[in-house]
Formats: C-alpha cells, sequence, structure tokens
C-alpha cells in the first residue's frame, strides 16, 4: 500500500497536478477493484449474451451452435408478448401512481419544518433499506383473505374480496417499494427551490395554485422525469413482488426469466429475455443520465 | 409544520400509514399465539420466534447472511478506499471507465446480474461455492461504498496531507493518521449501506446459491412460495429489527438522509 500513495502527484496547493509520464499508482491502486469488475461483471454479461444465441435441445437439455430464436420467440410468441406488455403495463401505472402520491409528498415534506420533517423523510425513506421480501409478505397479509383491508371491506357492507394474486396487488407493492425513489430526487430539486421565488409570485397576487403550477412546477420537472424513469427501470425488473404477490399466472419478465433458468432449464432463451431486459434498462439510464446533464448544462449555461 | 394546509397534512398521513401499514402488520402478527396468520387479539406470545431459532434451515440461513454480509462489505471497502483514491485524484487513461463500470451494478438490473452470474460460475465451475457468492456480493455492493468515499475524498483539503508531508511524515504515516481518519465517515458509512445491501439481497442471490449457502431472503422467499405461517412474520419481524439497528447507526455516523437523498 505505502509503495503506491499518492507521491507521484506532488500536488501544491491550488494547482491541479499535471501528470506528464504515464502514472503507475493509480493503476495499481485501482487494478484489485478493475479486475474483480472484470470477473463478475464483464465476462458473465459477455458470456450471457453468447449464451442467448445457442440453440436449446429441449430432449438432452445441451445447448450451441448459432441461432435467432430465442429473440425471434420474444416478438412473436404470445406468450412473451403478453408478459412484456403486462410488464409494461404494471410498470406505467406504478410509474403513474408514484407520480400522483410522491410529487405532492415531496411538497409537503420540504414545507415542514424540523424536527418533523427529518422524522418524516425518515419514516419515507427508510423502508427503503427492509428486504424487499418483508415488504412484500407485509403486504401479503395486509390484503389477504383474513387481512384487516378485506376485515375493513366487510364492515363496511362491501364483502370480502379476492384481493391477492391480481395485477392490483402487484401494482399497490410496487408503488409501495418504489415511491422513496419518486420522492427523493423531488425533495432533491425542491431543495434546490428558493422559497422566496414562491412567496414573490403569492405577493404578486397569484393564487396558490397557479403559484404551484407556473413557479413549483417547472423547477421540479427535471426531478420528476428522472424519479419517473428510475420508478419504471426498476418495476420492469421487480423479481419479488410479481414472485410473491403475482402468484403462478401473473408473470413479469424477471419471473419468466427465473422460470426459464431454474425450472424449465431452457438457459439460452433466459439469457435472450435478460438480454432484451438489461438492453431496456440501460436506454432507460443513459437517457435518465443525459437529461440530467443536459438540465445542468441549461442551470450553469 | 405550520405552512401545510389540513388537506396536505391528511394527505401526509394516509402516505405514512401506506409506507408503514406493511411493516407494522409483519411485526404485530409475528406475537401471534395463534397457529394462523391473525393479529394477536388473545395476548402475545414469543412461539413463533421460539419456532424461528428452533428452525435448522432458517438458523443456517440467518448465519450464512451475516457471514456474507460482513465478509463482502469489509472487502468491498478494502478494494473501493484505494480505487476511490485513484479516481478523485489522478487523471490517467480510462479513468472514466473505471468509474462507470464500477457503478455499473447500479443501473444493471440484479435479475441480470444473477443470470450472468450463474453462467459465469457454471462456465468456471464454481456453482455453490461461498467464496463466488461473497465475491458476486461485493460486486453489487461495491458502487454503494464508492460514491460514499468518492464524496468523502472529494470534499477533502489536500493541504491537511501536505502538511503532514513536509512535517517529515512518511506517505504511510499520512495514509495511516491524516487520509484514513478523515474519510473515516465515508468509510464507516460505506461499510454499513453495503452490509444492509448485501444482507438484504434476493434477486441476483437466488440463481447463485446452493442448498448450503441460502441466505435467509432466499430462504424467506422458497418458503413463503410454498406455504406461509406465522413464522414468516417472526423471520420478517427479526429482520426489520436488525435494519432498524443498521439504520440507526448509519444515522449516526454518517446521516441517513445525506447517504438516502444525496448531497447536492
Amino acid at each position: 500500500m505505502s509503495a503506491s500513495l499518492p507521491d507521484t502527484a506532488p500536488a501544491s496547493p491550488g494547482e491541479e497536478t499535471p501528470v506528464r509520464r504515464f502514472p503507475t499508482a493509480p493503476l495499481f491502486l485501482s487494478g484489485p477493484a478493475a479486475l474483480l469488475f472484470a470477473a463478475l461483471v464483464l465476462t458473465p454479461l459477455f458470456l450471457t449474451a453468447l449464451l442467448s444465441f445457442n440453440q436449446f435441445d429441449y430432449a438432452t437439455g445441451r445447448t450451441g451452435g448459432f441461432t435467432l430464436e430465442h429473440y425471434l420467440a420474444v416478438v412473436t410468441d404470445e406468450y412473451y408478448l403478453e408478459i412484456f406488455l403486462r410488464t409494461f403495463r404494471i410498470s406505467a401505472l406504478a410509474t403513474a401512481i408514484c407520480v400522483v402520491i410522491g410529487v405532492p409528498e415531496a411538497y409537503i415534506l420540504s414545507r415542514m419544518t424540523n424536527p418533523w420533517r427529518s422524522i418524516f423523510l425518515l419514516v419515507i425513506l427508510a423502508p427503503l433499506l427492509v428486504s424487499v421480501v418483508v415488504r412484500a409478505f407485509g403486504w401479503s397479509m395486509l390484503l389477504g383473505p383474513e387481512g384487516p383491508v378485506n376485515g375493513a371491506l366487510i364492515a363496511l357492507g362491501i364483502g370480502r374480496m379476492k384481493l391477492l394474486y391480481s395485477e392490483g396487488t402487484v401494482v399497490v407493492a410496487l408503488v409501495h417499494v418504489m415511491l422513496p425513489f419518486m420522492v427523493i430526487p423531488v425533495w432533491t430539486s425542491l431543495q434546490k427551490l428558493d422559497p422566496a421565488v414562491e412567496q414573490a409570485a403569492l405577493s404578486f397576487g397569484a393564487s396558490r395554485a397557479t403559484a404551484i403550477v407556473r413557479v413549483v412546477a417547472p423547477q421540479i420537472l427535471p426531478g420528476i422525469l428522472s424519479g419517473s424513469l428510475i420508478v419504471f427501470g426498476l418495476s420492469a425488473s421487480a423479481f419479488a413482488i410479481p414472485g410473491l404477490l403475482g402468484g403462478r399466472r401473473l408473470k413479469m419478465v424477471a419471473t419468466v426469466v427465473y422460470d426459464q433458468y431454474l425450472s424449465d432449464l431452457n438457459w439460452p432463451m433466459g439469457a435472450a429475455v435478460a438480454v432484451i431486459l438489461l438492453a431496456a434498462n440501460l436506454i432507460i439510464m443513459l437517457t435518465y443520465h443525459r437529461m440530467v446533464e443536459g438540465h445542468y448544462r441549461r442551470r450553469l449555461g | 409544520m405550520t405552512r401545510n394546509g389540513p388537506v396536505a397534512l391528511f394527505f401526509h398521513a394516509l402516505v405514512v400509514i401506506f409506507m408503514l401499514a406493511p411493516l407494522v402488520i409483519v411485526c404485530l402478527v409475528a406475537f401471534t399465539p395463534e397457529n394462523t396468520l391473525s393479529l394477536p387479539t388473545r395476548g402475545f406470545s414469543l412461539r413463533w420466534f421460539q419456532a424461528v431459532f428452533h428452525h435448522p434451515d432458517f438458523v443456517q440461513s440467518f448465519w450464512n447472511s451475516l457471514w456474507l454480509a460482513v465478509l463482502s462489505a469489509t472487502l468491498a471497502v478494502a478494494l473501493a478506499v484505494p480505487a476511490s483514491l485513484a479516481i478523485t485524484r489522478w487523471e490517467f487513461p480510462g479513468r472514466g471507465f473505471l468509474n462507470a463500470l464500477f457503478l455499473s451494478p447500479l443501473i444493471i438490473p440484479h435479475l441480470v446480474l444473477g443470470v450472468a452470474m450463474l453462467r459465469l460460475f457454471a462456465v468456471v465451475g464454481a456453482a455453490g461455492s461461498f467464496g463466488w457468492l461473497v465475491a458476486a456480493h461485493m460486486v453489487i455492493v461495491t458502487p454503494y461504498v464508492m460514491r460514499l468515499l468518492i464524496a468523502a475524498i472529494s470534499g477533502f483539503d489536500r493541504s491537511v496531507e501536505q502538511a503532514a508531508f513536509s512535517l517529515g511524515a512518511s506517505e504511510a504515516t499520512v495514509f495511516r493518521r491524516v487520509t484514513l481518519p478523515m474519510i473515516l465517515p465515508g468509510v464507516t458509512g460505506g461499510w454499513l449501506i453495503a452490509f444492509i445491501n448485501s444482507f438484504d439481497e434476493l434477486t441476483m442471490s437466488i440463481f447463485i446459491t446452493s442448498p448450503s449457502t441460502v441466505t435467509l431472503p432466499v430462504r424467506m422467499y422458497m418458503y413463503a412460495t410454498e406455504s406461509i405461517d406465522p413464522m414468516m412474520a417472526a423471520v420478517s419481524a427479526l429482520i426489520i429489527g436488525i435494519t432498524a439497528v443498521a439504520v440507526l447507526l448509519l444515522d449516526r455516523v454518517y446521516g441517513l438522509d445525506r447517504i438516502l437523498v444525496g448531497q447536492h
């Protein structure tokens, strides 16, 4: 360790250090982590991409050769089309509900004074750190046939409803898991907003609604958009929620990949679906990145 | 509190109930004396916690998860400290690529990482090995550690190090006595967030654990898909308890809002 400490870059204060010769120290320092990531991120992803083009023989379970049939199956087979459509529908719905709940909630939080603000921020964000299996299990109890929600429905005279294993339940649980990812970026953009601007609008005679629509909303729009992209991306690849609350029939992309790998043992097909999921996610995240960067450039420029 | 109207506060109360309800019901049902999932209406009982502690599979999975989280968090910090020093303090070819590579597990779905690792482990004949499972978890927790460390090192006054050097301290001494103490909140905060993320991880682990290395979330997932009894609630309540302790520690050493919201 000591030999690789930053003596090759003798930074004199107040000056960026131009290093002429090829620096060896940073390569030693980042080498171990780089090896780990080359071995366990780049290599496996490359192997999986290769695998997705292999043929699969159901009789022998062997894989090999080259084929595009798995990718073709995804765009032609009704089974896969339905699953991708359902995943898109559920993720879009969860994202929309997260906007409707998360944006006002972040606004309300930002208008609170401490200590309430810190306490409730913790209450909204901390469930993020509790295992998703626990949260899914909590929802299965809340919405189960003997659960309190059905208890309330019976008490109201509506009667017992079958809530579990429906798209609605999956959406509700996804909203619960994803809401913090919407609150965080909106909260962050609200922090940058000078409350005096809203006050000024009000003092010039704007109504409360006008002030929110014309002054606050444009400022937090980038936060809402980036939150939406994160929520959509995470929902589309969610595994535990549809796995535990969707039951056997209500499959989403992630649970289908799981089935292909661990029940059907058709790894190439599973790999093809996984590659498509990864590509979709990367496109969403790069869009997000570009948007955030563009936003900052505009702010600076 | 005064600037929010009654409608806003009512909405806020509903959101808070929505966020807490699934966690609260789990903790309540864990204390039921009944044989079925039900709220404890006839007094509290610890029988289901006892059942968990006498269930060899859950006990084994708990220790697996604990070791896995401790090892992967510790090793990830050991790799991330030098790597983030390299990325923040030097301009070198490939720096941007390395930075993106180290953060990439944040944008790759864990499901995709899981199937990819499964393929790799099958190719190299490492299926079911605990060591490779630790390495896989290091990959997914490293980005969280790096983010905190890069923030800690960037906001660091180099002149303190310069002063130590000019007073004759060796590089090793400067690192141990100056650099490390100054980035220590980032190191401990990073370790804790890495621990929590590893301990909770399900989606990647479910592909690469073997019967002897099954982690607690994977065991719970398998258990919940087959049968549901109050023991699940008791395990969940224990996990909520462990997470709460880790969260409080994290809040102490680093500030939870700083980790979750980031400092912009």
